[in-house]
């Protein structure tokens, strides 16, 4: 038992050592991706990679983001009508999106439908033997297919975040339509006076570090494929749930973080 | 001096010396010595499991041997670094028992891609020198479609047109005729020794067709379970008495093969019957 439990912490050190160097790797490789200084077939694979993300997982990302804008609004308000304060489910609502939400939601939908892409993607490489093909033509396989994926993560899912923020905010104000009477005029001035600037560049700063846990994790498991095409499902599946997992471990480290440095005071 | 190095009049394009491997405690591949001359055609025979996908993936330096060296042009791919490696590789074409063709890309870009990448060579120049290569294996009017539009043999072509695009010394090829029927077998071979007259390239092919062996082959080497057991021309491979050759030549399976060449196929037929 407890030399079981020992295993899997070995393992997990094993994993974040790996994760750790090819991320290091992919940093190393990442000029080469960039418009002008870069090669331009990497910046055009790149772009590439931005539409496949950004696109792809914007409608789940977006409808997520609205779902649970609504729900929340819902749920609060029916707290807050005991004690009057109807009114402040927009503070809560525009708070909890540009906290928390916006980001969280976007990288679970991404974990889902992005993570998993890379992982099946990367994992047919290698059973196809193309993996080996780009090493063996002198190629290296993370700034070829890793570094561009990469880049166009660290462009989209901010964006994508902030996105499916409004879409949370826009979510409140539905709800409030319906049970009080609100304008839109007030609302957003509600939501304007909620919004701290440091709120929503924190935020953007937690996207990157759930860009990059997103990639990584879909690539290293993509790489861990052997054998056959069934392995290709096994690793999709694994990159999802580290993904998805890693993602909400990084999001309580930044609260607790971002709590400690007294950055979440509202000031 | 080596005193393995029995030809010396010849050169070497790739030598194999005392190379073993394994995966964890199996061992795969026990002690191989075998050179590789300057523009012939060697294919390692063998069964499933023999050992000769591993053998080339240490030549390849996908896979260092636990002891051993592999030198190809006065470089050790099992011990060297990795910018000697990538050096060598300039000199190596490969193509892949999938063919590992990139799906994104038609045959002309696969092709095209080693050129682009590694080298800073004009695109008309890269353009006619892809056209060139599709030419020389036959698929010049196929340039434009991608690797799922195209068949089984086609794509075995195509991806020998991307492992000759930088003029490589030296080609591997794995499992070229696998998967294949014989007639399209029979004119992949036909390009593997047209390709091997034109440009004079040294070929290692790994196969376990014997039809396609004898047809290209100047030598041919057979692995049996990690361990080289015949090196030799076709002629002396086909009168060859040893017990493992003929085994594969004759197709006898293994357990039948192992009690005969033991000297027990009489107990065997007895116990049994027939």
């Amino acid at each position: 038992m407890l030399e079981a439990l020992g295993r899997r912490a070995m393992d997990g050190a094993a994993d974040v050592g790996a994760l750790t160097i090819q991320l290091s790797r992919t940093l190393v490789a990442l000029p080469r991706t960039l418009p002008v200084v870069g090669s331009r077939r990497r910046w055009r694979t790149a772009v590439e990679q931005m539409l496949t993300i950004g696109v792809r997982a914007l409608p789940v990302a977006a409808v997520m983001s609205f779902c649970l804008g609504y729900v929340g609004a819902l749920q609060a308000a029916a707290e807050l009508r005991r004690y009057e304060a109807t009114r402040y489910v927009v503070n809560l609502v525009t708070v909890a999106f540009t906290r928390e939400l916006g980001a969280l939601i976007t990288a679970i939908a991404l974990s889902g439908r992005s993570a998993s892409a890379i992982a099946a993607e990367v994992g047919t490489m290698v059973v196809s033997e193309e993996v080996d093909a780009l090493r063996v033509m002198g190629l290296d396989p993370v700034e070829f297919t890793l570094a561009p994926k990469y880049l166009g993560a660290l462009i989209t899912v901010p964006c994508l975040t902030v996105l499916s923020t409004c879409c949370g905010i826009a979510a409140g104000y539905v709800f409030l339509v319906f049970s009080i009477d609100i304008t839109l005029r007030a609302y957003l001035h509600e939501v304007v006076n909620s919004i701290q600037v440091r709120d929503v560049l924190l935020t953007l700063v937690k996207s990157l570090v759930f860009a990059t846990i997103i990639v990584q994790v879909g690539y290293i498991e993509g790489l861990r494929v052997s054998g056959g095409p069934e392995a290709v499902g096994r690793g999709t599946t694994a990159a999802v749930v580290n993904a998805t997992f890693l993602v909400i471990l990084a999001d309580l480290v930044a609260a607790a973080l971002f709590y400690l440095m007294g950055w979440s005071a509202v000031g | 001096m080596n005193p393995v190095a029995r030809d010396t009049a010849r050169d070497v394009a790739i030598s194999i010396r005392s190379v073993a491997a394994s995966f964890g405690d199996t061992r795969v591949l026990e002690r191989i010595d075998l050179d590789v001359y300057r523009g012939e055609i060697v294919s390692l025979l063998g069964a499933s499991g023999s050992g000769k996908t591993t053998l080339l993936r240490q030549v390849l330096g996908l896979a260092r041997p636990d002891t051993g060296s592999i030198t190809i042009g006065g470089v050790d791919v099992a011990s060297c670094s990795a910018d000697e490696l990538k050096a060598v590789r300039r000199r190596i074409g490969v193509a892949f028992q999938s063919s590992a063709l990139f799906s994104s890309l038609t045959i002309a870009e696969n092709a095209a891609l080693p050129l682009e990448e590694l080298t800073a060579l004009a695109d008309p120049i890269i353009a006619l020198m892809v056209w060139m290569k599709l030419k020389a294996v036959g698929l010049a009017g196929a340039g434009t479609l991608y690797p799922r539009e195209l068949s089984g043999g086609m794509r075995k072509r195509a991806a020998i047109a991307r492992a000759i695009a930088l003029d490589p010394e030296i080609l591997v090829l794995d499992e070229p005729s696998a998967g294949l029927d014989p007639i399209i077998a029979a004119g992949l071979d036909e390009l593997i020794v047209f390709l091997k007259r034109a440009f004079g390239m040294t070929m290692l092919v790994v196969t376990h067709s014997l039809e396609s062996a004898f047809r290209i082959s100047d030598r041919l080497a057979m692995l049996y379970r990690g361990s080289l057991v015949a090196v030799g021309t076709p002629a002396e491979f086909k009168a060859s008495r040893h017990p493992r050759v003929r085994q594969f030549l004759d197709g006898v399976p293994d357990r039948l093969a192992d009690v005969a060449s033991e000297g027990l196929a009489a107990s065997y037929f007895q116990e049994f019957g027939t």
